[in-house]
């Protein structure tokens, strides 16, 4: 309590130290001044009384010193000074301070932006209760290893599992909303009713689905997302009880989602069905597989148990029903789903941030040196006058210190900048496939290892002092030709962090060389068509025509022609699944084949007539449907080459006939036609075979309308939408999009990009520092042999041999950096592979471009010295010191 | 006994038993009187009085002000505050508990060990 108080006040005396000092002397004078009256009174002369009276005083300083220790808080003080000290240093220098803080600023930045995203995907736990103990449940073939479940197989895998607390299903999907003007297309999902109960989500107004309202005669009720709830309904609370018609049906609005609320594999929906069954609806089949499950684990059940439960399942059913043979499952933890694809390219990332953080702190403890080597005789002077080599020392990393202030202030700025402008690339259909990547922006744990990251960095600096020859001894310091020892440790220190900077700009470049090149090599895959002037807009028929084929034929075509005589249409088709989305598969048997029920997946499309023409695909053989193709004739197909390859080798397909799987073989469909491989799935991956129907022979109300524009596809889109909506204003339409967007947009394609983007701004920036550096260190070791090489070219050196001097320590320092670099590239490549495409880790055209481009470099960085050095004149040279 | 430096600790509560006896008084002040107190068997350095009163005037046990001396000086007086007074008995009580004991102890008699 009372050394509380004492320090309190002592703290305080901070502040008035400068009044306390003078009051201080004020005081000892008093003192002394009583004391001389004394000793004059008892008899003494004045300059005797004056003499004892300071030696009975005990000497006026060392008494201020011991009542100064007393008065504040010596350490404080240090520093307070020291950091004044060190600021009014920094100032003077302002080129040597901004090069510093600008270096280190860009380190802190890339690493603090990357590691937001790092703690937004793989550190902040999803927002559901317990996510860990979340998975998701998929069916599992060898083409599809994470593929839907049907309905009828959930309620088995509900009912006979024992390794989950709840199981639930659901599907994102569009519906159609109506509206006062006519009808929209909205996102939805359809939910089992635990859906969110499993999830631990609980609605902030209203109610939750309660058990049963999932079957087929529950009544229909909806839950609206908080988004919706804000747009749509303006956030009333009067929204409870309202209706919504939903593809023709009545909602009954239940209640509204929480505002941080998101599910990554449905997107954002905006309305949440319960699921109902209806009759002849997919979820009757067990062969139709349109749901995804979701199952909570109970306490003490790995993720690795429930898969081998749910197998077990699986084996169990395949037994029992034949459209279930060859079909396992897969339990994966939901953590893993939402945030697994992400993982190796943030680690990339940060790996990348990291290492430009290494460079730029090297880089600034050179700079840190060659000030320190600059100043070594102040330091010499201070320490003869008394300075600790401890408050030296001190004195050097509060100088560091600032900086490092300094730097991550300013990179903490530039990374919330940088952040904005990321997730601003990344677009919005892939951030609606990261929903935690949204409102992305610095926290505290952000904040929090900003503060770590300069911690670090300081300790690095602080290591520079540490080692001994720092701080010569006094009198070598003192003299002034007392360089030589000091200059020849940071030749050779300084050496070595170059040879690091280098090293590590080389793994930077062959890293952003592999990633750039595995970009290209996506972009430029094989399509099997002509993405450009494509233009694309998804359209849903109204309810009305639901049922009715012959109906949804006739407004397609209406649809088909009312676009072909737009201008600047040069051609117009429509296709169920577009190119590159992947999905929709049949089982297929081919009569004549021996077949034993086995399930012969393949790819399927439902595509207008000037499909392949439209895409301009490459027919092999036979020939394109015709508008003769319609409900009247018999069936026909088009096969693509690896579907010719794998289920008619040997043999030639035209005219040889299939049916579906399971279906009677009365109405076979015939091949006409082969086409050569079309990307139907992932960039990344080899296309299933696929087969192609007409759609007027198999329609469905939902298509996707492929036009050929003569020109600025682009423009194209909104026009489609209207005159659409013109023809039909019960038609909805949504997600236009141009065809390259589309490719662009598949994480294959957009994953690369990014990654391949920041690694090559990070290499680029480390190329940059690194060469500073190797500039930083020839300079300053050209500039300590200006002298030597005055010597030199008197005695008839000539220039070229200067050069040679002075490019071959650089050569050497060079050549280092890039064996290093080659050697650590080629262990740090295998990290990207997860990554590469089309290209191996120690591709030799990347590693030979990255050589000669850092050769490059670093040769130019240092000619600048060597010319310099080849141009000294000696006589200048020799009078100089 | 020889001229003993004062030691830590003990210097305090010299400083406020003489402020105690003597009413406030300055710095010079209550060197001398401790020294004359000790038969000038102590040999006071003065200097060391000031960080010591310092430490008492942090701690809140005195408080001190500008005055002037007897002699005409501009002179700090330093005067015994409520908790210097209670500081005083307490360490007083335990000074003089601390050396009967000490005396007890060190007392030659018959039953020693």
């Amino acid at each position: 309590m009372k050394s509380l108080r004492a320090w309190l006040v002592r703290l305080s005396g901070l502040w008035t130290a400068a009044r306390r000092d003078h009051d201080m002397s004020d005081e000892l004078e008093s003192h002394l001044q009583m004391h001389i009256d004394d000793n004059i009174r008892a008899g003494m002369p004045p300059a005797e009384a004056r003499r004892a009276a300071i030696l009975k005083l005990g000497g006026i300083e060392p008494i201020k010193e011991a009542w100064r220790d007393r008065r504040g808080v010596p350490v404080l003080e240090n520093l307070a000074r020291d950091t004044r000290y060190a600021i009014r240093q920094l100032r003077k220098s302002p080129a040597f301070t901004a090069t510093a803080v600008l270096v280190l600023a860009l380190g802190i930045c890339a690493s603090v932006a990357i590691f937001a995203f790092v703690d937004a995907a793989l550190i902040r736990p999803l927002p559901y209760r317990d996510p860990a103990r979340l998975v998701g449940l998929f069916e599992q073939i060898p083409l599809c290893p994470q593929c839907p479940l049907s309905y009828p197989d959930y309620l088995d895998w509900k009912r006979l599992n024992k390794v989950f607390t709840s199981v639930e299903a659901f599907e994102g999907t569009g519906v159609s909303l109506r509206t006062d003007t006519g009808a929209e297309m909205a996102q939805a999902a359809v939910v089992t009713s635990g859906f969110f109960r499993t999830l631990g989500i609980a609605p902030i107004l209203g109610r939750d689905f309660r058990a049963g309202e999932d079957t087929p005669a529950a009544p229909r009720t909806v839950l609206l997302s908080y988004a919706a709830w804000q747009k749509r309904y303006a956030g009333s609370a009067a929204v409870l009880g309202q209706t919504v018609t939903l593809n023709g049906e009545a909602n009954t609005i239940i209640g509204v989602l929480p505002r941080g609320f998101y599910f990554a594999a449905t997107g954002p929906a905006e309305f949440w069905t319960a699921l109902h069954v209806t009759p002849h609806s997919c979820y009757e089949q067990r062969g139709c597989h349109s749901l995804h499950g979701l199952a909570r684990l109970r306490d003490g059940v790995s993720v690795r148990a429930a898969d081998s439960n749910m197998k077990l399942i699986a084996g169990e059913l395949e037994r029992q029903y034949s459209s279930n043979r060859g079909q396992g499952a897969a339990v994966i933890s939901l953590v893993e789903l939402d945030v697994g694809r992400l993982r190796p390219i943030l680690i990339v990332l940060l790996c990348g941030a990291g290492l430009l953080l290494l460079i730029a702190c090297v880089n600034v403890t050179s700079l840190l040196l060659v000030r320190a080597e600059s100043r070594k005789r102040e330091m010499a002077v201070r320490s003869a006058l008394g300075g600790s080599r401890a408050r030296l020392v001190t004195q050097f990393i509060t100088e560091a210190a600032v900086l490092v202030a300094a730097s991550g202030a300013l990179g903490l700025i530039a990374a919330r900048w940088l952040i904005r402008i990321l997730v601003s690339l990344i677009g919005a259909p892939q951030l609606a496939a990261m929903p935690y990547l949204n409102g992305l922006d610095l926290n505290p744990r952000v904040v929090a290892f900003a503060a770590a990251v300069a911690l670090v960095t300081l300790a690095l600096f602080s290591l520079a002092p540490v080692s001994r020859s720092f701080f010569p001894d006094i009198r070598a310091g003192l003299m002034e030709g007392g360089r030589t020892s000091a200059g020849t440790v940071w030749r050779r220190f300084g050496a070595n962090l170059v040879v690091l900077e280098l090293a590590t700009a080389v793994v930077l470049l062959v890293g952003a060389g592999l990633l750039g090149k595995s970009f290209y090599r996506i972009l430029y895959v094989d399509m099997g068509m002509q993405p450009e002037h494509l233009a694309t807009i998804r359209v849903a028929e109204p309810n009305a025509v639901h049922n009715d084929n012959k109906k949804i034929v006739a407004l397609a075509h209406d649809v088909l022609r009312q676009t072909a005589a737009l201008p600047g249409v040069e051609s117009v088709a429509l296709t169920t699944t577009l190119p590159v989305a992947g999905g929709n598969t049949m089982w297929i048997r081919v009569l004549g084949h021996p077949y034993h029920g086995e399930h012969n997946e393949v790819g399927y499309r439902e595509v207008s007539a000037a499909y392949f023409t439209t895409l301009r695909a490459k027919l092999l053989r036979g020939r394109y449907f015709t508008d003769a193709d319609d409900a009247t004739r018999p069936p026909v197909i088009i096969i693509d080459r690896a579907f010719a390859e794998k289920y008619f080798p040997g043999e030639d397909p035209i005219g040889k006939q299939m049916v579906y799987a399971g279906s009677s073989t009365d109405h076979p469909m015939t091949v006409v036609g082969i086409v050569d491989n079309i990307k139907e799935g992932p960039l990344d991956q080899n296309t299933w075979p696929t087969m192609y129907v007409v759609f007027d022979q198999d329609p469905d109300d939902r298509f996707t309308l492929v036009v050929r524009a003569a020109h600025a596809e682009q423009a194209l889109l909104p026009t489609l939408a209207s005159s659409i909506h013109r023809l039909d204003p019960g038609t909805a339409t949504f997600d236009p999009m141009t065809m390259a967007d589309r490719i662009n947009n598949t994480p294959a394609a957009y994953l690369r990009r990014g990654s391949a983007w920041l690694v090559g701004g990070f290499a680029f920036f480390a190329l940059l520092l690194g060469s500073a550096g190797l500039y930083g260190v020839i300079a300053y070791s050209v500039g300590r042999r200006t002298r030597e090489i005055g010597v030199r070219m008197a005695l008839g050196a000539r220039p070229s041999s200067v050069y040679r001097l002075v490019l071959k320590e650089a050569g050497m320092l060079i050549a280092a950096g890039l064996a290093i670099g080659l050697a650590c590239s080629v262990a740090a490549a295998g990290l990207l592979r997860s990554l590469l495409f089309g290209v191996t880790p120690s591709d030799p055209q990347i590693m030979a471009a990255v050589a000669v481009l850092l050769g490059f470099a670093a040769l130019l960085a240092s000619f600048i010295p060597a010319r310099r050095a080849a141009s000294v004149n000696p006589v200048d040279a020799l009078r100089a010191e | 006994m020889s001229k003993a430096d004062v030691w830590q600790g003990t210097l305090a509560l010299m400083v406020l038993k003489t402020l105690d006896t003597l009413g406030p008084l300055h710095g010079y002040g209550i060197a001398r009187r401790i020294e004359q107190t000790s038969g000038n068997l102590l040999a006071l350095n003065y200097g060391t009085l000031y960080p010591a009163l310092l430490k008492l005037e942090q701690e809140g046990s005195i408080s001190s002000a500008w005055g002037v001396s007897e002699n005409n000086r501009k002179a700090k007086f330093y005067k015994l505050t409520r908790r210097g007074r209670q500081q005083l008995s307490h360490e007083t009580r335990d000074w003089q508990q601390t050396t009967a004991i000490l005396a007890r102890f060190l007392a030659p008699s018959g039953d020693a060990v």
